[in-house]
């Protein structure tokens, strides 16, 4: 029979644990230097322009908020579709949500061109603007989601976690769909204006957070010397295949859509067939290195046993997440506004030129922090929570478990 | 010394009160003429005449406007620009300039978060500097690329236009001009025309000179299939 689960903080003190403390928050460091020269300067520091003018930081806030909904998910297998082996991660799994969505919030602010201004867009709300809801969506978010975790870890309230857990799971779906349609509502744009943006956006979450939380959740185990059975990490790693399988259908089925209508074909011969970084980064990077090539390392008959080759595929997922996020961020926007169907344009303002985009050293520094921040921000948690179930091996968290 | 009694104190407090505040109060009603919802604000542009002139628009408004260039055309701001469109298979070839719509249905007002993108009564659509946060969803929505977002330190801005670095501006469509003159005004760029190719004026009002060109010529809006129904429109886009 299966042993009760019990939760405690992480409590290591080794030198190398300190040493990515340290890593940790001189990235931040450096990050928020880079911002301070991007306000003090301007953005024309920056590798963005009037054509470009979402660049490599939105690439790293989008992938971590998108992440932070995908995160929850784990915990939502336990609270919403019952599935008790994940019970012993559900804390960790909220727990890393807020972190993820603080580390990509606060990139967010810090590239707007006023972020001194954040309290404008706390207290003045344009009500038709997915923006506008999507900041009520991220606030809420965070309120929601540590409700919930009070829940899980206060035993009076744990009879009340389901229905939490189960708030929680619908708040995150309409949250990523409101980060998707952001996309999805810009109809001037030939690359975005789909409707299948939302809910594209909700299967990315799902692969991109638990990768995350499967590379989180190894290190943290691994720093503390706590066990993670083969049970446990094989759930995980089936259902991170599946998820990547769906996010390729919904690529698939959103070129096939806009190859098939006229209007967006020469867009989508550029992204798909193009001469151009954003053709290689799509095939190479989003469908190789972010698909197939971890779902081989997760499925094939070879790999399928080593834990390692399961983080390296976790690992690629994130990475292959990042680069599709860029592909669509950037890409979308290096292909030229369509201002009269089928003539040629130029201008003085770039108008019909394919635009290019090369991030700056700031960008770079303030994206990365962002993972920084939701790096230290979850140690630091787990430090002083118990978040973290004690043992993960199968007689924790297999339910038919037997001793052999 | 006179001890000043509670009557004495409330009577002095609120006439200083009432002397400080109304020549303010004063000053902004003489000044604001405001925005009237009767008017439709627009501009028809012949472009027959664009092909060969030398951009007198484009400099009058950024002359007017005080938007300079720092010699980086990939940030620099064009709240206007002279776009040249040529058709492929016949090389026909035309020249129009390009600047904000003034959109009946702006999706730059739809998308932007804090209410910074608004439409006037009047169909002037504008950019709250005090309230813009500099997000740049206005300039991702804008079908036209009409939106700009300042990527520099400014100076020697004009007090009638000011600008802000880390806010999005566009064409005003020279409303400090419109407030003050009502329908006898006439925007930078149409004064600066030698050709008088553009033409400022409400579309709601039958008998404005506008009104009555378009009646009697017709025009074309760019992207009209996206039904914004822009306020700025053009003869001569025959490609």
């Amino acid at each position: 029979m299966k042993k009760q689960t019990s939760f405690s903080q992480f409590s290591n003190n080794s030198f190398f644990y300190w040493s990515l403390l340290v890593l940790f928050g001189g990235i931040i460091l450096i990050g928020l230097l880079a911002v301070h020269q991007m306000e003090h300067h301007g953005h024309h520091i920056t590798g963005m322009s009037q054509q470009i003018v979402w660049g490599l930081p939105h690439v790293f806030a989008i992938f971590l908020i998108v992440a932070a909904s995908g995160a929850l998910n784990i915990s939502s297998m336990s609270s919403v579709f019952n599935r008790t082996h994940y019970k012993p991660l559900s804390r960790l799994s909220a727990m890393l949500s807020i972190c993820l969505l603080a580390g990509g919030l606060a990139v967010l602010v810090l590239d707007l061109g006023r972020p001194d201004r954040l309290i404008v867009a706390m207290t003045h709300y344009n009500f038709k603007s997915i923006f506008a809801w999507n900041i009520i969506l991220y606030n809420g978010f965070f309120a929601i989601v540590f409700v919930y975790i009070w829940m899980m870890m206060e035993q009076k309230m744990n009879k009340f976690s389901k229905l939490a857990g189960f708030f929680a799971f619908l708040w995150r779906l309409i949250l990523t769909t409101g980060t998707g349609s952001i996309f999805g509502f810009l109809f001037a744009r030939e690359a975005y204006d789909a409707a299948i943006m939302g809910p594209m956006f909700v299967i990315m979450s799902f692969s991109f957070g638990l990768a995350f939380f499967m590379l989180v959740m190894g290190l943290l185990y691994k720093l503390d010397g706590r066990q993670i059975g083969d049970y446990v990490f094989n759930k995980l790693r089936k259902l991170l295949g599946v998820f990547i399988a769906a996010v390729l259908y919904f690529v698939i089925v959103k070129h096939l859509t806009n190859l098939y209508a006229a209007e967006h074909t020469d867009m989508e011969y550029f992204m798909l067939f193009g001469d151009n970084i954003y053709t290689q980064l799509f095939w190479y990077g989003q469908v190789l290195l972010g698909g197939l090539l971890p779902l081989i390392m997760l499925y094939g008959p070879l790999c399928k046993k080593s834990r390692l080759t399961g983080y390296l595929a976790a690992f690629l997922v994130v990475l292959g997440g990042l680069i599709q996020i860029y592909v669509i961020v950037i890409g979308g926007q290096a292909y030229p506004l369509v201002l009269f169907p089928g003539m040629e344009v130029t201008s003085s303002f770039f108008d019909g030129t394919i635009n290019s985009y090369i991030p700056s050293k700031y960008e770079i520094a303030l994206g990365v922090s962002g993972v920084a921040i939701t790096l230290l921000a979850i140690v630091f948690a787990s430090r002083i929570l118990p978040v973290a179930a004690d043992n993960l091996s199968d007689e924790y968290v297999n339910p038919h478990f037997k001793k052999k | 010394m006179n001890k000043l009694n509670r009557r004495e104190f409330i009577k002095k407090t609120t006439n200083t009160a009432a002397i400080s505040i109304l020549p303010g109060v004063f000053l902004q009603t003489v000044n604001a003429k405001g925005a009237d919802v009767k008017n439709r604000w627009g501009m028809l542009i012949d472009t027959r005449g664009c092909g060969d002139c030398k951009n007198e628009c484009i400099t009058a408004c950024h002359s007017e406007h005080a938007v300079k260039s720092f010699d980086r055309p990939q940030t620099d701001s064009q709240w206007i620009r002279k776009v040249t469109v040529k058709n492929r298979k016949t090389s026909h070839t035309m020249a129009l300039p390009i600047m904000c719509q003034h959109c009946e249905k702006p999706a730059c007002v739809d998308v932007c978060p804090t209410g910074a993108s608004f439409k006037r009564v009047d169909g002037i659509v504008l950019v709250d500097r005090h309230i813009c946060i500099g997000c740049r969803y206005c300039m991702m929505a804008c079908p036209y690329k009409a939106r700009n977002f300042v990527h520099e330190n400014l100076s020697e801005q004009n007090t009638i236009s000011p600008r802000g670095k880390g806010t999005v501006e566009a064409c005003t469509m020279c409303v400090h001009r419109i407030d003050k003159d009502g329908a006898k005004a006439k925007t930078a760029c149409q004064q600066a025309c030698p050709k008088n190719s553009i033409i400022f004026g409400d579309l709601n009002d039958k008998n404005s000179g506008i009104s009555k060109k378009l009646k009697a010529m017709g025009a074309r809006q760019i992207r009209a299939d996206l039904n914004l129904n822009p306020a700025v429109l053009y003869q001569g886009l025959d490609l």
